[in-house]
């Protein structure tokens, strides 16, 4: 199984092979060594590929990614996994900002805690932080599920459309339009399928969670809302 | 005294309170709203139409319309691409948004730019297979929303535009109104029918310059170098924002002048924020030679070209390339005359049309509404905008002739004159028949 070595191997390099593998490559395992936190690594990925940095990844670490499982050994910097339509993001340790921002598709897993803006303008793609999130997460968040173990900072769910969200800490605040919700044995089902998808088993039970999702009040511009932006 | 016949004062006006102002105050009294609608500012600027080429004449010398050759292209994205685009003209189109326009208008657009020989640009909203399928280059627009973002349109593109903002609203983000929201537009954007989709104002996952390099760096590594970067910003502050572009690693800036369309946005974000293209060329091109970028990193402005005189005195004034909006969506049959009566019963008049948003539009090019996008015939609106591109080039190639000049490039601000005080200090060209450029001392 390939093993770049960064140190010795340019980013541009690591991201053309990947780029360059065939459909049915049977190169499905690579590993990455000595990231040093660079940017945009394992990038536009578009195979069924395992790809394991060994190491911190910098910003977009896995951007738009397709089909491919991506592992950060590490902690990763602003938007990992942004803008990803399929496949699976998998970071060990801590997240930056804007984790998962905009992602269509695909699974977004953190072993850590996210900080702000998680999931913000999600458009589709299930999230689980397993640590807690910071302020302004699932901001206009259109669809997707967002999981959270930890507690969630101020203003979740701000302007926020079709996602749901599910924490099972605190939240220090709710952003406008977004209210708690009944959490009904659909959700229930849906967020066991997401716990196990993350590798949780039944001692994180779903009945611990609180559901959060929009009151559909400013889905049409009213001026008597004006208030509320 | 003939006291039966002294002259009565005649009723008049305030300059500052006239008729429109007080149909606003009464409206906004009404309504508690502000007034929203589509296009650029409609107020008068200072403007190309203030400046003036000096044809040659004992101390220059033309060439020949018929004969000699003035060439016309252009070579976008030469800093870093692998893959920079060739136009045969420097007049290219503006993103425009599926969703705002129609399917038909995107498709015509793409057909009358691939017969000039130009490029097309999408919008806020994705990139649709009729656009893509007529347009043999395609700039493909990253904006804050991400509606329909994904890796294969990028590589799909020929080139990929970071929008920051734009002309009409500089700091603002978009709002596309639910009755707008059909069923494929709800399905691009991801987002339920019938409800407002707005667009952010900022980049969900980058702020500042620092960030946008890093940005740049993921998206030509997405493409694999292969793409020109643009980065567009309305114009307010262009001798910053054009040299943070260029620190940030763009190929190409596209600056966008306060005349700039919007599909829909507040009326006073469209006249009171941002500036006149006029006023933002100088200060573009300064920062692009202060940092030695001049022709290196290309400049594109948009903002009120109508004309081959505007794109020969854009280009003249030091940018690379023009892009219309307005005057394009014009040429496909906005606002056309022969659909006054129904203009008229939305309360408006042709050439006056401007409620985009309200997706009413009697030509069929601002709307999702089948009936009335099926008027707009993609062929023949297409040939319609490629005659137009022929002529503004036609007329560009003209003036530069009569300056002597065998390539639009060769322009320069030396060949101008401002027939205004304002203009003469905005554009840094000396008032008519004088050697003075207000601000600069000699």
């Amino acid at each position: 199984m390939p093993v770049v070595d960064l140190a010795e191997t340019t980013k541009r390099d690591l991201n053309a092979q990947l780029h360059a593998l065939p459909a049915d490559t049977n190169a499905t395992h690579w590993t990455v060594e000595n990231s040093e936190g660079q940017h945009a690594l394992a990038v536009g990925l578009d195979v069924p590929i395992t790809v394991e940095i060994n190491g911190h990844a910098g910003y977009y670490c896995a951007g738009m990614n397709k089909q491919a499982t991506v592992v950060v050994d590490g902690n990763v910097g602003v938007g990992v996994a942004e803008n990803m339509l399929s496949g699976k993001v998998h970071v060990k340790g801590d997240a930056s900002q804007s984790a998962g921002a905009t992602a269509h598709g695909g699974l977004l897993v953190i072993d850590g805690d996210a900080s702000a803006r998680c999931g913000i303008s999600m458009k589709g793609v299930d999230i689980v932080v397993k640590g807690s999130i910071g302020a302004m997460s699932a901001f206009m968040a259109q669809s997707g599920n967002l999981v959270v173990l930890g507690d969630a900072g101020d203003a979740l769910g701000d302007s926020i459309y079709e996602a749901r969200l599910y924490v099972r800490g605190t939240v220090k605040s709710l952003g406008a339009d977004c209210i708690e919700k009944e959490l009904r044995d659909e959700h229930k089902a849906d967020l066991r399928r997401l716990l196990d998808a993350a590798g949780l088993d039944e001692t994180v039970s779903v009945a611990d969670f609180r559901r959060y999702g929009s009151a559909r009040g400013l889905y049409n511009f009213h001026v008597d809302n004006s208030s509320a932006y | 005294m003939d006291l039966e016949n002294i002259p009565q004062t005649l009723p008049r006006f305030s300059a500052t309170f006239d008729p429109h102002t007080l149909a606003e105050i009464r409206r906004a009294a009404a309504t508690g709203i502000y007034d929203i609608r589509g296009g650029g500012t409609k107020r008068k600027l200072p403007h190309f139409d203030d400046l003036l080429f000096l044809g040659a004449s004992v101390s220059r010398y033309p060439l020949e319309g018929y004969r000699e050759k003035c060439a016309t292209d252009v070579w976008l994205g030469t800093r870093f691409a692998k893959k920079p685009i060739h136009l045969k003209t420097p007049v290219t189109i503006a993103g425009m948004s599926f969703g705002a326009l129609s399917g038909a208008a995107k498709e015509a657009l793409g057909r009358g730019a691939t017969i000039a020989g130009t490029s097309t640009t999408t919008g806020d909203g994705g990139m649709t297979p009729e656009e893509r399928g007529q347009s043999q280059t395609l700039i493909y627009q990253y904006l804050p929303s991400r509606y329909g973002m994904n890796p294969d349109d990028l590589r799909r593109a020929d080139a990929i535009e970071v929008v920051v903002g734009q002309g009409a609203k500089p700091g603002g983000g978009g709002m596309l109104l639910g009755q707008k929201i059909s069923d494929r537009v709800a399905m691009m954007r991801n987002l339920p029918k019938g409800i407002d989709q707005r667009s952010a104002c900022r980049h969900p996952d980058w702020t500042g310059p620092d960030d946008l390099e890093i940005k740049i760096e993921e998206l030509r590594e997405i493409t694999d170098w292969e793409k020109p970067i643009y980065v567009k910003v309305g114009a307010t502050r262009p001798y910053y924002d054009v040299a943070l572009a260029v620190k940030s690693g763009a190929d190409v800036v596209v600056l966008d002048g306060m005349q700039g369309g919007t599909a829909a946005t507040q009326d006073v974000f469209i006249e009171h924020v941002g500036i006149p293209i006029l006023a933002a060329i100088r200060p573009a091109v300064k920062a692009l030679q202060d940092l030695g970028m001049h022709r290196k990193v290309q400049l594109i402005v948009s903002g009120g070209i109508r004309s081959g005189a505007d794109v020969a005195k854009a280009l003249a004034l030091g940018a690379d390339a023009v892009a219309i909006g307005t005057a394009a969506l014009v040429a496909l049959g906005d606002n056309d005359p022969a659909y006054e009566e129904e203009y008229r019963k939305l309360g408006s008049t042709a050439g006056a049309y401007d409620d985009w948003q309200e997706g009413r539009d009697p030509a069929g090019i601002t709307t999702q509404d089948p009936e009335l996008a099926a008027r707009l015939d993609p062929v023949q609106a297409g040939r319609r905008l490629a005659n137009y591109l022929s002529v503004l080039t036609l007329e560009a190639q003209t003036i530069a002739r009569a300056c002597g000049k065998s390539h639009l490039h060769n322009l320069e601000p030396e060949d101008l004159v401002a027939l205004t005080l304002e203009a003469s200090a905005m554009a840094g060209v000396p008032l008519a028949g004088t050697n003075w450029i207000p601000g600069q001392t000699f």
